[in-house]
C-alpha cells in the first residue's frame, strides 16, 4: 500500500478518463454528450477522493517531501520524473481536484456543443494542474506549468463568449512572454547547480550575483500568472469571455501558480534577491490592492468586477509571501486556498444567473432575492468571505498576512488594510444592485431559484469556507513544518550573506 | 451554562433561517395557513431560545459575580501560526458576564416585542433569525477572551446590522443606509485591525490575559511604526479607539447611525441603542489595563466623547423624525460614556452603558409603539395629542425620558450624575472641558426629550383623519416587554449604584476593570462642591421647563427662533453638513477615480502600450516586411548580390 505511486495516480487518472471518453462513439450526439459527462464526473470524483487520501496520510511533523516518486527520464541531462508534495503544495493538489469536479458539475447542462472535447479539455487540465503542484523536477515542472496554457486557451477560444479570440490570445501572449524568460533561467540553474531536482536546488546556494537575474526571470512569469499590477489586464478579459467553469479554474487554480512559484522557487532558492526585491513586490502589491479595488467599484460587468477583486486579493498573497515570516507565509497559503474556493464560488454565482438570463451586466438584474432566496443567501455568504468577515476563510488569510506584514513594514500593512474598506464597498454595491431592490424587470419575474444540482455544487465550497474560517488549524497544522523550514532557510541565508559582507569589510 | 447562554441564540437563528425558506415556499404555494404556522414557530423558537439564554446568563452572573467563581470556558483552538495562537473562548469575569446578562435580557424583551411589531410583515422568520443571529455575535463579542474573537463579534454584529437596516430591501433608502453603515464601520475597523497587529507586534500575543499582565512591563516601551518612534501603548490604544469610534458612532464616524433608523424599530432599539453601538465603550473598558498607561489616548477618548455628546445633542434638538431624535440622543449618550472612560472612570461609563440600555431601548420601543399606532408615520410634525389615545405608551415614554434626562430617582440620574462628577473630579483641563460640555448637553437632552413628548402626545393632532381613526394602543405582547424595560429604567440605577460605583465597587468588578492608583477620579467625587453635584439635576429640570415653555405655552417661539437664526437652524438641521462633506471629499472622488483608473489606466495606458500596442506594432512591421516581397526576380537577385558582397567583405576584413 505504501509503495503505491499515489501522486502519479492522481495526476494521470484524468488521462484515463480522457481515454474512455475518446472511446465513446455513437451516432446520437445526445448519448455521446451524456456518456462523456458521466465519465468525466466519475473520474474526477475518484481522483478527488484519492487526493483526499494524501491529506489523511500526510505527516504533519516533517518538512520533507512526501509521497515521493522518482524514476530516471533523461539520464544524460539529469532530468527525472520526480514527484512529491510538502505542506505548501499538498493543499493545492486537493484544490485542483475538487474544483475540477465542481467545474464538470457546473457545465452539466450549459455546455451543449462539443461536450466530448470539453470534458477532455478539463481532464487534461486537471492532469497538468496536479502535475504542476507535485513536480519535483525543474523541467517536469516547466512542462506542466506551461502545458496548462493549452487547454485553457482552447476552453476560452472554443466555448468562450463573443470576444473569445481576443481574450484567448491576450492570455497566451502575456503568459508566454514570461515563460520564455523562465525557461532561460531554468537552463541556467541546471547548468550552474548541475541538477534539476527541486529538493536539491532548495539547499543549493546560488551565487549572489546570479540571483537577481534568475529572480527577475521567474518574476516575469509568476507576476503575469498571479497576476500582479500592471500585467493584470489579461485577467478581466479572459474571465469575461471564458465559460463559467473556465473562470472557476482560472481564478481558483491558475492564479495560484504564481503564488506557489514564489514560495517554491523565488523565496527559498534566491533569498538574497528576494530580500532586495521585496520593496518592488510591496509597491506593486499595494498598487494592486488599492488600484484594482477602485477599478472594481466602477465595473458594470459582474465577471469583470470579480476578476478585478481577484487581482486585489492576490495582492495580499504577494505581500504576505515576501513578509517572509511564519504568519505572512501561512496567511498567503490560506489566502490562496480561500480565494480558490471563494472566487470559484463567486464565478459560479455569476454563472447561475448567466445561464438563466444570458447577461453579465449588473444593470440587467435587480431584486433577485424575491425569486431566489437560496441564491441570495449563498451569494451573501461568499460575499462576506470575500470581504474577509471573521468566521470565514477569507478572514484567516488576510489577518495572518497583515499581522505578519505589520512586523516587517507598518506602512505596507496600513495601505493593504485599506483593502478591507474598499473590498466591502465594491462587493456590497454589487450585491445591492443585483439582489436587492424591487423586482421590476419582466424577464426576471419567472426566474428560478437554485436547483439541486446547483446547491450540490455550492455545498462543498460552503463547507470549506466555514471550516477554514472557524477551525483553520486543520489546514495550518499541515503547513507548519514546511513553512517554518522555509522561513528558517530564508533568514539563515540572509544572515550568512550579511556575515560574509561583514567579514569582507 | 455559559455555552448555552451564548450559543442558544445561534441555534434559534439557524432554525429560524430554515423556517424562513420553508415560509418562502409556503408563500409561493399560496398556503396562508401554513405560512402562519411557520411564522409562529419561528417566533416561539427564537424567543424561547433567547429567554433560556437569558436565564442561563443570569445563573452565570450569580456564579461569577455573587459567588466569585471564574467562569472562563475554552472551546477549541482557532488559529495557531508561529507564535500567534488563540482560541475560541468565553471569558468569565464580571465585565463579560454583566454584558452577557444585559444583552440576553434586553434582547429577549425585544424579541418578544417584535412578535407584535412585525405581525403584519411578510418575512417574520427571516427577521427573527437575524435578531437572534445578532444576539449571538454580540454575545461572542462581549465574552471574548482575545482581541480577534472581539473582532469576530464586532464584524458579526456589523453584518447583522447591515442585514437588519436593509431588512426592507425594496426601499432604496434602506439599502443605501445599510451599505453606509457597513462601510463606515469598516473604516473604523481599519484602525481596529491595525491596533490588533500593533498589539501582536508589541506583546507577541493578542490574548487578554497575556497582554494585561505584560502591560505594566511594556508601559514605557516605544514602537517604530509609520516611520517614526512612538509610545507603543498610545499607538495601540489610539488605533483601537478608532475602531470604537466607528462602531459607537463617535464624532466623524457617526454618520451611519441616524441613517440606520431605516431598519425596523426593534432593530433600532436592540442594535442601535442598547447593545451594538455600546461595543466601543465596552472595548475601551475591557482594555482598561492598556488605556491606563496612555494619557494621550485617554485624553483623546475624553475629547472625542465630550465633543460627540454636545454635537449630537445640538442636532437632536431640531430633528423632526421621532426615531432620529432618539438616534442622535444615543450618539450623545455614547459620548458621555466615552468621556467617563477617558477620565479613568470605567465603572461609571459601564454603569451608564447598562442603565442606558434599558431606558433607551424603552424609548425606542415606545417610539415604535407610537409609529405602529400612527400607521408607520414617523414625522412628529404630523403627530400630536396622542396621550389620550395611547396612554400606556405615553406613560412608558415619560419613564424613559425621565431616565434619559437624569431626573431622580430614575436610572439615568445615577449614572449620568457620576459621569459628570468624575469629569470634574479628574481635576484636569480636559476633564473640565468634558464637564461643561456634558452639563450643556444634559440641558439639551432634557429639552429635546420633552420636545419629543410634547410634539407627539400633546397639543392638537396634526394627523389626517384616516390615520387618526386607526390609532390604537399596542397589543399586550408589545406593552409587556416595555414594562420590563421600564422597571429597569426605574430601578436598575438606584439598586445597583453602590455596586457599580459606590462602596461595593471593588467586590463587584473584582479584577475586570483596571485603574492606576494615580488616577483618583472616582475617589475625588466624594469631595466635590455641592453645586457640582446638583448642577446636572438642575439643568435637567431647566431643559424640561424650556421645552414646556417653547412647545406648550408659547408655541410661536420655535418658529420665531428658526426665523431669527436661519443659518444656525439649517446648520443643525443638516447635521453640521457631515454627509454633504463626506460625499464631496470621499464618495464621489472614489467612484470618479475608479472609473478613471479603469478607462485611462487599464484601457489606454496598460493595454494601449502593452498587449494592444505591441500587437499593433507587430502588425505594422509585418505589413512593411510583406511589402518587400515584391515577387520580381530581379529584386531578389539584387538583394542576394548585395548580401554576398557584404559577407565577402566582412570575412576579408576579419581575416586581415
Amino acid at each position: 500500500m505504501d509503495n503505491m505511486p499515489w501522486l502519479s495516480i492522481i495526476t494521470f487518472a484524468p488521462l484515463v478518463g480522457v481515454f474512455f471518453i475518446l472511446l465513446i462513439r455513437d451516432d446520437d450526439k445526445e448519448i455521446v454528450a451524456r456518456n462523456a459527462r458521466w465519465v468525466a464526473l466519475w473520474i474526477s470524483l475518484i481522483t478527488f477522493f484519492v487526493s483526499l487520501g494524501i491529506w489523511i496520510n500526510f505527516d504533519n511533523s516533517t518538512a520533507n517531501f512526501q509521497f515521493v516518486e522518482k524514476s530516471v527520464w533523461m539520464p544524460g541531462l539529469n532530468i527525472a520524473y520526480h514527484m512529491g508534495v510538502d505542506g505548501i503544495s499538498m493543499f493545492f493538489v486537493i484544490l485542483s481536484t475538487i474544483l475540477t469536479v465542481l467545474c464538470i458539475g457546473a457545465s452539466w447542462i450549459t455546455i451543449t456543443d462539443r461536450v466530448k472535447e470539453y470534458m477532455i479539455s478539463f481532464l487534461v487540465l486537471e492532469t497538468l494542474m496536479v502535475g504542476m503542484f507535485s513536480a519535483l523536477d525543474l523541467v517536469l515542472f516547466y512542462i506542466f506549468f506551461e502545458g496548462v496554457l493549452i487547454p485553457m486557451f482552447i476552453i476560452i477560444g472554443v466555448w468562450g463568449g463573443a470576444r473569445r479570440n481576443y481574450a484567448a490570445y491576450k492570455l497566451f501572449l502575456y503568459t508566454l512572454a514570461g515563460s520564455v524568460l523562465m525557461l532561460l533561467a531554468i537552463l541556467t540553474m541546471m547548468f550552474q547547480a548541475g541538477t534539476a531536482e527541486i529538493p536539491k536546488l532548495l539547499t543549493h546556494n546560488f551565487p549572489a550575483t546570479l540571483q537577481p537575474w534568475l529572480w527577475l526571470a521567474f518574476f516575469a512569469s509568476f507576476a503575469v500568472k498571479m497576476p500582479m499590477w500592471p500585467v493584470h489586464t489579461w485577467l478581466p478579459d479572459a474571465h469575461v469571455e471564458a465559460p463559467t467553469a473556465g473562470s472557476v479554474i482560472l481564478a481558483g487554480v491558475l492564479l495560484k501558480f504564481g503564488g506557489y512559484g514564489f514560495l517554491r522557487f523565488s523565496l527559498p532558492m534566491f533569498p538574497l534577491a528576494s530580500a532586495d526585491f521585496t520593496p518592488l513586490i510591496y509597491t506593486l502589491s499595494i498598487i494592486a490592492v488599492i488600484y484594482t479595488s477602485l477599478v472594481a467599484l466602477a465595473q458594470e460587468d459582474m465577471k469583470k468586477l470579480i476578476a478585478y477583486s481577484s487581482v486585489a486579493h492576490m495582492g495580499f498573497v504577494t505581500i504576505g509571501t515576501f513578509a517572509a515570516n511564519t504568519q505572512g507565509i501561512e496567511g498567503a497559503i490560506i489566502q490562496m486556498l480561500s480565494h480558490g474556493v471563494v472566487s470559484a464560488a463567486l464565478f459560479l454565482i455569476v454563472g447561475v444567473v448567466y445561464d438563466r438570463i444570458h447577461s453579465r451586466d449588473i444593470e440587467a438584474y435587480s431584486g433577485l432575492v424575491h425569486r431566489m432566496p437560496k441564491y441570495a443567501l449563498i451569494f451573501m455568504i461568499f460575499m462576506m468571505a470575500s470581504v474577509g468577515l471573521p468566521g470565514t476563510s477569507g478572514f484567516v488569510g488576510e489577518f495572518l498576512i497583515l499581522v505578519g506584514t505589520f512586523k516587517t513594514n507598518t506602512w505596507v500593512a496600513a495601505f493593504a488594510t485599506t483593502g478591507i474598506i474598499l473590498g466591502a464597498a465594491y462587493m456590497l454595491y454589487l450585491y445591492r444592485r443585483v439582489i436587492f431592490g424591487e423586482l421590476t424587470k419582466e424577464n426576471l419575474k419567472s426566474i428560478l431559484d437554485l436547483n439541486r444540482r446547483e446547491v450540490a455544487i455550492f455545498a462543498p465550497l460552503l463547507l470549506v469556507v466555514f471550516v477554514m474560517g472557524i477551525y483553520p488549524s486543520l489546514f495550518l497544522d499541515a503547513m507548519h513544518a514546511s513553512v517554518e523550514n522555509l522561513v528558517e532557510r530564508y533568514h539563515s541565508a540572509l544572515a550568512a550573506a550579511q556575515h560574509i559582507s561583514v567579514v569582507a569589510k | 451554562m455559559y455555552i448555552a447562554a451564548v450559543f442558544l441564540p445561534l441555534i434559534g437563528s439557524l432554525i429560524a433561517g430554515m423556517i424562513a425558506f420553508a415560509a418562502h415556499g409556503a408563500v409561493h404555494s399560496e398556503d396562508a395557513e401554513r405560512k402562519k404556522r411557520l411564522d409562529l414557530a419561528s417566533q416561539l423558537i427564537t424567543c424561547g431560545a433567547m429567554l433560556l439564554a437569558a436565564v442561563a446568563a443570569i445563573l452565570v452572573f450569580i456564579a461569577v459575580v455573587v459567588n466569585g467563581q471564574n467562569g472562563t470556558v475554552e472551546l477549541f483552538t482557532w488559529v495557531d501560526s508561529g507564535s500567534l495562537e488563540f482560541s475560541w473562548e468565553l471569558r468569565g469575569d464580571t465585565l463579560a458576564v454583566l454584558m452577557v446578562t444585559m444583552v440576553t435580557v434586553v434582547s429577549s424583551m425585544i424579541h418578544i416585542y417584535s412578535i407584535g411589531y412585525m405581525s403584519h410583515d411578510g418575512s417574520i422568520p427571516r427577521f427573527m433569525g437575524y435578531l437572534s443571529l445578532f444576539s449571538f455575535f454580540m454575545l461572542m463579542l462581549v465574552s471574548s477572551n482575545n482581541l480577534v474573537q472581539l473582532f469576530f463579534g464586532w464584524e458579526g454584529v456589523g453584518l447583522c446590522s447591515y442585514l437588519l437596516i436593509g431588512f426592507w430591501y425594496d426601499r432604496p433608502s434602506a439599502n443605501t443606509a445599510a451599505i453606509k453603515a457597513f462601510v463606515v464601520n469598516r473604516i473604523g475597523d481599519f484602525g481596529f485591525a491595525l491596533g490588533i497587529f500593533a498589539c501582536f507586534f508589541l506583546f507577541d500575543s493578542i490574548s487578554y490575559d497575556t497582554i494585561f499582565s505584560l502591560a505594566k512591563e511594556k508601559s514605557t516601551a516605544t514602537m517604530t511604526v509609520f516611520s517614526g518612534e512612538f509610545h507603543a501603548l498610545t499607538v495601540i490604544c489610539l488605533l483601537l479607539f478608532f475602531g470604537a469610534m466607528g462602531k459607537s458612532a463617535q464624532l466623524g464616524l457617526h454618520v451611519w447611525l441616524p441613517d440606520a433608523m431605516e431598519g425596523p424599530t426593534p432593530v433600532s432599539a436592540l442594535i442601535h441603542a442598547a447593545t451594538m453601538v455600546t461595543a466601543g465603550v465596552f472595548m475601551v473598558a475591557r482594555l482598561s489595563p492598556l488605556y491606563e498607561y496612555s494619557d494621550v489616548a485617554l485624553t483623546v477618548v475624553t475629547l472625542i466623547g465630550a465633543s460627540t455628546a454636545i454635537f449630537a445633542a445640538t442636532v437632536g434638538c431640531v430633528q423632526n423624525d421621532i426615531k432620529r431624535v432618539i438616534a442622535y440622543s444615543t450618539v450623545s449618550q455614547l459620548g458621555y460614556m466615552f468621556f467617563a472612560l477617558g477620565v479613568s472612570a470605567y465603572s461609571a461609563g459601564m454603569f451608564h452603558l447598562i442603565t442606558h440600555a434599558f431606558f433607551k431601548a424603552l424609548l425606542f420601543l415606545g417610539a415604535g409603539s407610537v409609529i405602529h399606532a400612527m400607521s408607520d408615520e414617523q414625522d412628529m410634525r404630523k403627530m400630536g395629542g396622542l396621550y389620550k389615545l395611547i396612554p400606556a405608551t405615553y406613560i412608558l415614554m415619560w419613564i424613559g425620558s425621565l431616565a434619559l434626562a437624569g431626573i431622580w430617582p430614575f436610572s439615568g440620574f445615577f449614572s449620568k450624575d457620576i459621569i459628570l462628577e468624575t469629569a470634574w473630579g479628574a481635576q484636569t483641563g480636559i476633564g473640565q472641558y468634558a464637564f461643561w460640555l456634558g452639563i450643556t448637553a444634559a440641558f439639551l437632552t432634557a429639552f429635546y426629550s420633552w420636545r419629543l413628548i410634547i410634539m407627539t402626545f400633546h397639543g392638537e393632532s396634526r394627523a389626517d383623519e384616516t390615520t387618526l381613526a386607526h390609532v390604537h394602543e399596542s397589543p399586550k405582547v408589545m406593552i409587556l416587554p416595555l414594562v420590563v424595560l421600564a422597571l429597569g429604567a426605574l430601578f436598575v440605577g438606584i439598586l445597583s449604584v453602590d455596586y457599580f460605583v459606590g462602596e461595593h465597587t471593588v467586590e463587584f468588578w473584582k479584577n475586570s476593570l483596571f485603574v492606576l492608583d494615580t488616577h483618583k477620579t472616582l475617589e475625588n467625587v466624594h469631595h466635590l462642591p455641592i453645586w457640582v453635584k446638583l448642577l446636572p439635576l438642575v439643568v435637567g429640570i431647566g431643559g424640561i421647563a424650556l421645552a414646556y415653555l417653547m412647545y406648550m405655552f408659547a408655541p410661536e417661539l420655535p418658529g420665531a427662533l428658526v426665523a431669527g437664526f436661519q443659518r444656525t437652524y439649517l446648520f443643525l438641521l443638516n447635521k453640521w453638513y457631515f454627509d454633504e462633506l463626506y460625499d464631496k471629499i470621499f464618495v464621489r472622488p472614489v467612484f470618479y477615480l475608479g472609473r478613471g483608473l479603469w478607462k485611462a489606466g487599464d484601457g489606454l495606458l496598460i493595454d494601449g502600450v502593452g498587449p494592444d500596442g505591441v500587437a499593433a506594432a507587430v502588425k505594422h512591421l509585418a505589413r512593411r516586411a510583406a511589402a518587400m516581397q515584391s515577387g520580381y526576380l530581379y529584386h531578389y537577385a539584387l538583394a542576394m548580390l548585395l548580401g554576398v558582397t557584404f559577407f565577402v567583405t566582412w570575412f576579408l576584413v576579419q581575416g586581415a
